[in-house]
């Protein structure tokens, strides 16, 4: 809490602040947990901020609102060194990690067209496996085409 | 094993195991011997799009080991063309039969009906994805002619963007220690995740548009058609079609014993006159396609293949 970047937004007195995002990544993260197209929930950030850890980085301070472990781990993919810091009355009341797992399930919908994923009727759930994690590699459980991050963001469910 | 959706569901011992019952099967195949090991079995054969020798040869492997053949027919007469979901249609299936063939359009489609049934699913082509059973008849074929699947070069040839046999062959050949040489029009070329995993296993791999340059120094070489109906846009198909054509006199360079094979069907990449030639196995290989489905067959429903005596 001490670094330049978390001085540069204003405290919040409830919510969740994201930290160590990688530099411009704060729009793709807020597509990543649905935030984008939200009108209700106060979002400030501050991009490209100095920082020891990372070089540069962005911070989110989402209002009034706790993500839960589970949207977090969606942010894997983009951010993987974040750190989450949970918010209550000015204070920090817990501190999480984000957790890149072996699958992400029904966060996004395959991007190949041809895939049989496609047909919204079909009732299984979208699987994106992650084929390996350094360099990041997702694909889709079904027909194995490879899914970038912004195909990701792009087809979120 | 629990079915067979890409080659990576069999290690390779299963695959030369899968081989070796193949072999023993063939004068079953070919009608000189009765074995109703599969008697009271059902398979379903669901083919959501044409095909004639993989439905055909799963077909005649099913019964000439006694078992019996349910087929979903012209699809247009099923309840597909009601809206069903693929998932609906296979939990038919569960019921209908002790194991299913599946062929569809869409890319996934066999590993998804796998995750939505008990009985053991085979692909047998999902869209421009895997053919895993149509490799296993490569690589009998490769084997009964070369003596082994090690070690050998081998030029794959045409549609490595689209063409499923291509993708799951490379797959297995690669895991044989083969050095493989892609040859396509640059538009058409091996997918990137394919191309990717084949570098990760460390064998030699070059990418080129020279079919001719490339005969003398392989042991095989793998035809296959510029496949129109996958294409988005007719106008790309037409730019592509026919650009590698193989006929008798290109191969005055190539080894004795190197083979030509080819998934079938073909339109014009191999001219009429190589078929007489000592390289032509293609027809030989569309006959192997009956033993190596009757092996796979076998196994997944978890019945031994017996020695077999004329």
């Amino acid at each position: 809490m001490s670094e330049e970047g978390m001085r540069r937004v204003t405290a919040i007195q409830n919510g969740t602040i994201i930290d160590h995002v990688p530099a411009g990544s704060s729009l793709k993260i807020l597509g990543m947990l649905g935030l984008l197209d939200n009108r209700s929930t106060p979002i400030s950030f501050a991009m490209n901020v100095p920082s020891k850890k990372l070089d540069r980085k962005d911070v989110m301070k989402v209002e009034d609102r706790e993500l839960t472990q589970q949207e977090l781990d969606r942010l894997a993919i983009i951010a993987p060194d974040a750190s989450v810091s949970i918010i209550r009355d000015y204070r920090v009341v817990e501190k999480r990690t984000v957790e890149l797992g072996d699958e992400l399930t029904n966060v996004a919908r395959c991007s190949y067209s041809n895939c049989i994923m496609n047909n919204p009727r079909e009732p299984l759930p979208h699987r994106i496996l992650v084929h390996s994690r350094n360099p990041l590699e997702l694909r889709c459980a079904y027909c194995g085409k490879t899914q970038s991050v912004d195909d990701i963001v792009n087809h979120l469910i | 094993m629990s079915g067979l959706i890409t080659v990576d569901d069999l290690t390779n011992e299963e695959i030369l195991s899968i081989l070796d019952d193949a072999e023993r099967m063939l004068p079953i195949a070919r009608g000189e011997i009765h074995l109703p090991i599969l008697a009271g079995k059902v398979l379903a054969n669901l083919f959501f799009e044409p095909s004639t020798r993989t439905r055909m040869s799963f077909e005649t492997a099913m019964k000439r080991l006694g078992g019996s053949v349910l087929n979903l027919g012209d699809v247009s007469n099923s309840s597909v063309v009601k809206g069903e979901t693929l998932f609906d249609t296979m939990q038919m299936m569960d019921g209908y039969a002790d194991i299913a063939v599946i062929r569809h359009p869409r890319q996934g489609a066999a590993r998804y009906s796998s995750n939505a049934v008990k009985i053991p699913v085979i692909n047998a082509g999902d869209g421009a994805g895997h053919h895993p059973t149509q490799t296993l008849l490569d690589l009998f074929t490769i084997r009964s002619c070369h003596g082994t699947l090690e070690g050998l070069n081998v030029a794959l040839v045409g549609d490595l963007r689209y063409g499923r046999t291509v993708h799951s062959l490379s797959e297995a050949l690669a895991r044989f220690g083969c050095s493989l040489t892609f040859i396509s029009p640059t538009s058409l070329s091996m997918p990137r995740e394919i191309i990717s995993d084949l570098r990760n296993s460390g064998i030699s791999i070059e990418e080129t548009g020279d079919l001719h340059g490339s005969i003398e120094n392989v042991d095989v070489i793998y035809m296959t058609r510029i496949q129109k109906e996958r294409f988005p846009d007719e106008d790309e198909y037409h730019k592509v079609a026919g650009v590698f054509k193989l006929g008798s006199s290109d191969l005055i360079s190539a080894k004795k014993d190197m083979i030509i094979m080819h998934p079938l069907p073909r339109v014009d990449e191999i001219s009429p006159d190589v078929d007489s030639t000592v390289h032509a196995k293609y027809f030989e290989q569309a006959f192997y396609g009956v033993v190596a489905r009757m092996s796979l067959l076998c196994r997944l429903l978890g019945v031994s293949v017996p020695e077999v005596s004329q």
